[in-house]
């Protein structure tokens, strides 16, 4: 895939912005407040940094593969895989509905192109993505494995037992991020299971761990991801903690959980979209 | 008094050196095989694999929930996972990883799991699972496999090795008779009629398998002629072969070294209530939690050996 302008990646960020605000209305249901969030992440990975195959092959040999493990993000991954060319982009409007492949949390079920495995019960992708990574070892493929964790999905205690592994088994083929926005479907983490010194625990566990401060803006989470990469093959795996904003975009919904799990109204919608431009076309 | 068993034994050995042994097999068969197991190498027995496929073997360490998920993702990258620990571990500790990563991701991992049931003995109730074939049977996607000696388990071992989909396989500890044939073809979802007989039918799986055939000799001193089936597949359910012996027996008793709540029991009463409601007596653990003791000390008291057996199916006689 051609490499993209920031501009042209800046739209569509806007653009999966807009699909993560419509799909969830349509339904009613859902969580956009992270997916917004995770917007210049989404499309930094699909569209910059990740050598993939949207003729989607399950078994991934040969491509960088990304894993979503807090799969309540689905409508921003579905919008993203939809425009990168993993399936039609209409099917979007299909999120969540009966006899769907676009279910409430992603799964293989239905045979979505760019779905390797469920998740929406935290936890468990940082243990799968290290699987595949060490399938990729074994078959000495080269590519990278990406999961995508939530900050408060780390309280979770099987992603230190996979944080150990990784570290034990110098898991250099492996980057996680960290959507290090300090909300919680219940409140801000510190209130909710304070996770502390985040950095410190991930690198007690011999992780190499790298800061994205800005990690709403395009240029540095693009800058983050290739300063992880550059770290690869040196005999540990990488954390990149990701600093973003829930709900980053819509001046109402931003750096708050109060949009963890909860859809906008019409009028809330319509508020919404007013600050989001059109840039692809909506499904 | 010596009885005259249809099967007999020369040796016993234990149900998870048939796993290793048919592990190691696998292993030299098929390169894509590789090896999981959260701290219990030996005890499971795959320590010959790891000596042999040092590479293709990993150590996950005290950590069940991280094994499953990796063997989740060496299954989607195209490996063939055998994931092992106790059965404990294997199931209830578990579930959820299983339930998300494996049954409903169907990938091909094989959940291989040790020290099954009352006969692991002195370890007591924290170790000996009596739910997880119930647990494991109302997973869709999953087969579940309890095999019931040495022979058997080593040939199961190679057969789900070549079966594409996700696998529970049920062993255990304790020494135990080996009476089927070795180098014997392992048909998944294939009953195996051991013996013939025609007025009672006694399903049996694991373990048990051999408890039914002690029962059938003494209830064939009596002049009752039951019928020995194997059920060594608890899913899917050879409902075939089980309505098919049934309609020519009449009734039947289930026996195995498992809760009676959600056992092979109630999928046999399924079968037979939905096709051909006749007398059932169940063999298995009645609402109730192990404790230490040596395997027989056990099977005697929860009511799980030969002698139960041959009275449960005079009690399902009774009722024809």
């Amino acid at each position: 895939m051609k490499k993209q302008s920031l501009p042209e990646l800046q739209k569509i960020c806007s653009q999966l912005r807009r699909d993560v605000l419509r799909m969830v209305h349509a339904v009613q249901s859902g969580h956009p407040g992270a997916p917004l969030g995770c917007a210049e992440y989404f499309v930094a990975l699909y569209f910059d940094q990740l050598n993939h195959n949207p003729d989607f092959q399950m078994n991934g040999k040969g491509e960088d593969l990304f894993f979503l493990s807090n799969g309540h993000l689905s409508a921003g991954w579905y919008s993203v895989l939809a425009r990168s060319g993993y399936f039609p982009v209409e099917e979007l409007k299909t999120f969540r509905k009966l006899n769907s492949r676009l279910q409430g949390h992603p799964a293989t079920h239905e045979h979505l192109p760019g779905i390797r495995i469920a998740s929406g019960s935290l936890g468990q992708g940082l243990s799968v993505a290290l699987g595949v990574a060490q399938t990729k070892k074994l078959d000495k493929d080269s590519s990278v494995v990406h999961v995508l964790m939530g900050d408060g999905e780390l309280q979770e205690g099987q992603v230190w037992e996979a944080a150990m592994y990784a570290a034990h088994y110098g898991m250099d083929n492996v980057i996680a991020t960290v959507d290090y926005n300090g909300q919680q479907i219940d409140g801000p983490t510190v209130k909710i299971m304070d996770l502390k010194n985040l950095k410190a625990k991930w690198e007690a566990f011999g992780w190499e761990v790298i800061d994205t401060k800005e990690g709403n803006d395009l240029a540095s989470v693009i800058a983050g991801l290739e300063k992880a990469k550059s770290l690869t093959r040196k005999g540990k795996p990488i954390l990149n903690l990701l600093y973003t904003e829930m709900g980053y975009g819509v001046d109402f919904m931003v750096g708050t959980h109060k949009w963890h799990g909860s859809p906008p109204n019409d009028e809330q919608l319509a508020l919404a979209l007013g600050q989001l431009e059109e840039t692809l076309g909506d499904y | 008094m010596s009885l005259d068993l249809k099967y007999t034994y020369t040796e016993k050995k234990d149900t998870r050196s048939g796993f290793g042994d048919g592990f190691l097999e696998a292993g030299r068969r098929n390169p894509n095989v590789v090896g999981l197991c959260a701290d219990l190498i030996g005890s499971l027995k795959m320590g010959d694999f790891q000596k042999e496929f040092p590479d293709r073997f990993f150590q996950t360490g005290i950590a069940e929930a991280n094994m499953i998920g990796l063997a989740a993702g060496m299954a989607l990258g195209g490996k063939i996972p055998f994931a092992g620990t106790f059965a404990n571990f294997a199931t209830g500790r578990v579930y959820d990883q299983i339930r998300q990563s494996v049954a409903y991701s169907d990938k091909n991992v094989k959940i291989c799991a040790s020290h099954a049931g009352l006969t692991l003995g002195e370890d007591g109730a924290t170790h000996q699972i009596l739910e997880d074939l119930g647990m494991m049977k109302m997973l869709p996607h999953m087969t579940v496999i309890n095999p019931c000696d040495y022979n058997q388990t080593k040939a199961a071992t190679l057969a789900i090795a070549e079966f594409e989909g996700p696998v529970y396989l049920r062993f255990g500890r304790p020494s135990w008779p080996v009476f089927t044939p070795a180098n014997q073809k392992f048909e998944i979802g294939k009953a195996w009629k051991m013996i013939d007989g025609s007025d009672v039918t006694i399903f049996a799986t694991g373990h048990l398998v051999w408890e039914a055939v002690v029962a059938e000799a003494m209830l064939r001193e009596e002049g009752i002629h039951a019928e020995v089936i194997n059920i060594h597949t608890i899913k899917p359910l050879d409902t075939e072969a089980i309505l098919e012996s049934v309609k020519k027996t009449g009734c039947a008793v289930s026996a195995e070294e498992h809760q009676v709540n959600g056992g092979l029991g109630d999928s046999i009463a399924q079968t037979l209530i939905l096709h051909n409601p006749a007398p059932l007596e169940y063999v298995g653990v009645n609402d109730s939690f192990g404790e230490s003791g040596t395997p027989t000390q056990l099977l005697e008291k929860y009511g799980l050996n030969a002698e139960n057996i041959f009275e449960a199916a005079k009690r399902a006689l009774a009722r024809k």
